[in-house]
């Protein structure tokens, strides 16, 4: 149980207009940990009357339906409320949607990352939609006197069967909130469904058309000043002194001060400039002088890193997962093949940069932000000031992308910091070039990988040796000896029980350059190895691609397989076309993409058409899903074909769109999106698209010209 | 610092600011209106066109001075209502998905279709190539320009 009285509650409540008073439901703590049943909260302010944590109706009717995840574009804005509204019976287009404050407590985990918010959260708000349906239909019952059983609700509105009696949820809800909720729900069968599975349009699509949607930059307090940060341009390094007699007669400046980043657990060192307005504060930043100190960690450049990770295969691994004897499989075997393969580094350039607004007080603290994990930065920021994490709210705004990076708590920590010293609303902004060079950025990585066939055309054995930064080893304390479960993810996954002898693990790679999950996180360039070297398999024992993989998988794989056979003519192709398939897990969906690629005029390479077939279980929205696996695609696009980060003597090369090339309309192929339908359980929609595409295409070049692309980005420009 | 005065979709607003800004900040930080986007400050993205006397211009990258005295139209300019045929197409094609580049797109789509009711795929590549979206929405906002141009060509036979 828990009372919500701090500021943050109030300014929220304020800004999304809601009034009257309350009472909520919500999950028995810990929140999302067990099956617990709901219960019943009591709430001191005024929000109209709150059924649940996700739902509030007011008297005349007006259904209000919070969203506590995170919308980076991939929909949770959509999903969270298409899920409640069907078990409560309300039309999608007559609801109010929200976003919620960062609270775990209420809300269970808001870090939105993982492709997790339909698939880690589906059967419990069906429940809490069912409950309150449930509840508004007792409270008719009661009203009319007569058996619960004889009702039923539909378009937010209670009808008694037997005498045609109708009563709106408005004229209900204050009766409703003062009843316990129901024990059990029963919930409705999928082909009862009249919300989800539907492809409804996105409630936050006529706000993106009319410069209307607040993202975090759009977000003003009264009196609120801006601030840039000038960070080592070398990742570690600390400020030893710095001069800022020009800055200071910049028009605007107020404010010039050291300010320190949290980089997990790391405190990295910049001085801010603030000023009245965002281009004064940058114009005060170009004539700050800043002496830094780079002495205590080495200056990498992309070679060095590239060489110590092809070494780094070569001797030996933390072991992630073994059967049988690959080292024996491999030295006895007739059939047998080694490939090396590479990925860059990528920087994450959401179309947003990085911005945070932050108003410290003497004993509280506000953040408003495009934020992937409010909750996770309300602990981070309260543990950092001492307070209380009441104390400290956190408010979501719409996010401009995010795909990892926002998921992250520096630049709130920033904000805050220098809201704390200079004692006024602030807004951090990071320049393109900030948001470009400082990282995380997704780790480079090189893969050796060795291979058996047997005499019927099977796998024998598979042993891959990964190199390259692992996240999870960057925090102060780490283990960096025992294998952590991260970068192996997604790898050979569907194939662990039809391959006798397979060894794998991990070689990882120490180095200064900052890294962080980057959309569907390893699988992005793990795909491209494995799925590379199952083509080079195939190849080698004479198989058809995709037969090859078909004699290898599972039953839910194999109708995913005939699907994307039957839809993309696989079977028809012809030899002046190049087709290429991968298929991968990713965030418990699989997702299996064909590429077909043919010959310019003037003998260049250009991709005709990408199938894809989206096996996500339990789904809500089909047309949210297909604009995932499109978008998802076209950043696996980017990243294969255009742009990588290099780094040259500690500092970060590509600093802009000029050198940092993205994908752009006139390069973009004609996409076809397929989603199955099963009974399967709910998976991952925003990642797992993009893993398969890559290997997909670099199989299909080799199909069509015979050369074998071993490392990413390459230019099809370059392909002949 | 100078004073000049904006024209911001028919709306004169007289602001204090050194002429040397960009229109963008001149526009976000000096006026208020935040429907237009700063993405890379080097007119490489799209994301902060406007119109300038009707044509698109990159925000990020004129001087404040430069525009003075002359009509700027920024999404917020489009219609009151989303009455524009392309709001209303980039609706019904479902185009956004973290938006945030979208004003932009809509900016240049919107200039686009007054030089050019009926474009081609070619014609498309042509003006929105200069326009980058993270969120990979190109095929949509292809579909939804010819949609567009649907709309607008029934809504003049019409007249």
């Amino acid at each position: 149980m828990e009372t919500l009285k701090n500021l943050s509650r109030r300014n929220f409540i304020k800004l999304s207009g809601l009034t009257g008073t309350a009472l909520t439901l919500g999950f028995g703590l810990p929140a999302f940990g067990k099956e617990t049943e709901i219960l019943k909260v009591e709430v001191a302010e005024s929000l109209g009357i709150e059924l649940n944590a996700w739902i509030h109706i007011d008297t005349a009717g007006k259904v209000t339906i919070t969203n506590h995840r995170s919308e980076m574009g991939q929909g949770s804005f959509q999903s969270v409320p298409q899920m409640i509204a069907e078990e409560l019976e309300v039309s999608l287009d007559k609801i109010n949607i929200i976003f919620a404050p960062g609270n775990g407590r209420k809300y269970g985990s808001q870090v939105t990352g993982g492709s997790s918010t339909v698939r880690g959260s589906y059967q419990k708000l069906l429940k809490l939609g069912a409950s309150a349906r449930e509840m508004l239909i007792e409270a008719a019952a009661k009203k009319w006197s007569v058996s619960k059983a004889e009702c039923y609700a539909e378009n937010a509105t209670v009808i008694h069967k037997p005498s045609g009696k109708k009563l709106g949820y408005g004229e209900l809800v204050e009766e409703a909130a003062k009843l316990e909720p129901p024990k059990v729900v029963v919930l409705k069968d999928k082909k009862d469904y009249k919300v989800i599975r539907k492809p409804l349009p996105r409630q936050d699509t006529p706000s993106k058309v009319n410069g209307k949607a607040i993202f975090g930059l759009d977000f003003k307090l009264p009196g609120m000043l801006y601030a840039v940060v000038e960070r080592s341009p070398r990742f570690q390094g600390k400020v030893v002194k710095f001069d800022d007699t020009e800055t200071r007669k910049v028009p605007g400046v107020k404010h010039v001060l050291k300010v320190n980043r949290d980089e997990f657990g790391n405190m990295r060192e910049g001085v801010a400039v603030v000023a009245d307005n965002t281009w004064s504060a940058i114009q005060g930043r170009k004539v700050l002088v800043v002496e830094w100190d780079d002495s205590a960690f080495s200056h990498d450049s992309s070679d060095q890193l590239y060489s110590k990770m092809r070494e780094l295969v070569k001797g030996d691994m933390i072991s992630y997962k073994t059967q049988g004897n690959t080292t024996q499989t491999f030295a006895k075997a007739e059939k047998k093949i080694e490939a090396t393969y590479e990925t860059p580094y990528e920087s994450h350039s959401c179309m947003e940069p990085l911005n945070c607004v932050a108003n410290v007080t003497d004993d509280q603290c506000e953040i408003w932000g495009p934020i992937q994990g409010p909750d996770w930065i309300q602990g981070n920021i309260a543990g950092h000031l001492k307070m209380a994490s009441e104390k400290v709210s956190v408010n979501m705004t719409f996010l401009g992308g995010g795909f990892g990076r926002k998921a992250f708590t520096d630049y709130p920590y920033e904000a805050v910091m220098i809201s704390k010293e200079i004692k006024a609303p602030v807004q951090v902004v990071w320049t393109r070039e900030d948001d470009m060079t400082i990282g995380p950025f997704r780790p480079g990585m090189v893969y050796q990988c060795k291979g058996t066939v047997t005499d019927s055309g099977r796998i024998g054995s598979y042993e891959t040796k990964i190199s390259g930064q692992n996240m999870d080893m960057q925090n102060p304390g780490a283990d960096k000896t025992a294998y952590n479960g991260s970068d192996t993810e997604g790898f050979l996954e569907g194939y662990f029980n039809s391959i006798p002898h397979y060894s794998f693990g991990d070689a990882p790679l120490d180095s200064p350059v900052p890294v962080m999950w980057w959309r569907s996180v390893y699988s992005s360039t793990n795909a491209f190895a494995f799925e590379s070297f199952l083509d080079e398999m195939a190849l080698k024992a004479d198989k058809d691609p995709l037969d090859f993989r078909r004699q290898h998988l599972s039953e839910r794989y194999q109708l995913l397989i005939n699907k994307l056979e039957e839809v993309s003519g696989w079977k028809a192709r012809s030899k002046n076309q190049g087709f290429g398939v991968a298929i991968t897990e990713c965030f418990s969906s699989i997702v299996g993409e064909v590429v077909k690629v043919s010959k310019k005029p003037d003998g260049k390479v250009k991709i005709d058409k990408v199938w894809a077939v989206m096996d996500c279980g339990w789904y809500v929205n089909p047309d949210i899903i297909k604009a995932q696996v499109e978008g998802s695609i076209i950043m696996a696009l980017g990243a294969a074909t255009k742009h990588e980060t290099t780094f040259k003597d500690g500092k970060a090369v590509e600093r802009n769109f000029d050198t940092y090339k993205m994908s752009r309309i006139n390069e973009i192929p004609e996409i076809e999106v397929h989603v199955m339908d099963n009974d399967e359980k709910a998976g991952g929609v925003g990642e797992p698209g993009l893993p398969p595409f890559t290997p997909a295409l670099t199989n299909a070049i080799f199909d069509l010209t015979g050369k074998r692309i071993r490392k990413l980005p390459f230019s099809l420009e370059e392909v002949i | 610092m100078a004073t000049l005065t904006l024209k911001l979709n028919n709306k004169n607003h007289t602001i204090e600011v050194d002429p040397k800004m960009p229109l963008l900040w001149a526009i976000r930080d000096i006026v208020g209106l935040t429907g237009t986007k700063y993405g890379c400050g080097i007119a490489q993205c799209g994301a902060c066109t406007v119109h300038l006397e009707g044509t698109p211009i990159r925000s990020c990258s004129v001087p404040v001075s430069v525009a003075a005295n002359k009509n700027i139209t920024t999404i917020e300019g489009l219609s009151t209502d989303n009455s524009h045929p392309i709001q209303l197409a980039w609706i019904q094609e479902q185009v956004p998905q973290c938006g945030y580049c979208q004003s932009g797109q809509i900016m240049a789509a919107t200039a686009l279709l007054k030089k050019n009711p009926s474009p081609t795929d070619k014609d498309i590549d042509t003006a929105m190539q200069g326009h980058i979206c993270r969120c990979g929405t190109y095929p949509r906002i292809r579909k939804a320009i010819k949609t567009a141009s649907q709309l607008m060509s029934q809504k003049s036979s019409i007249k």
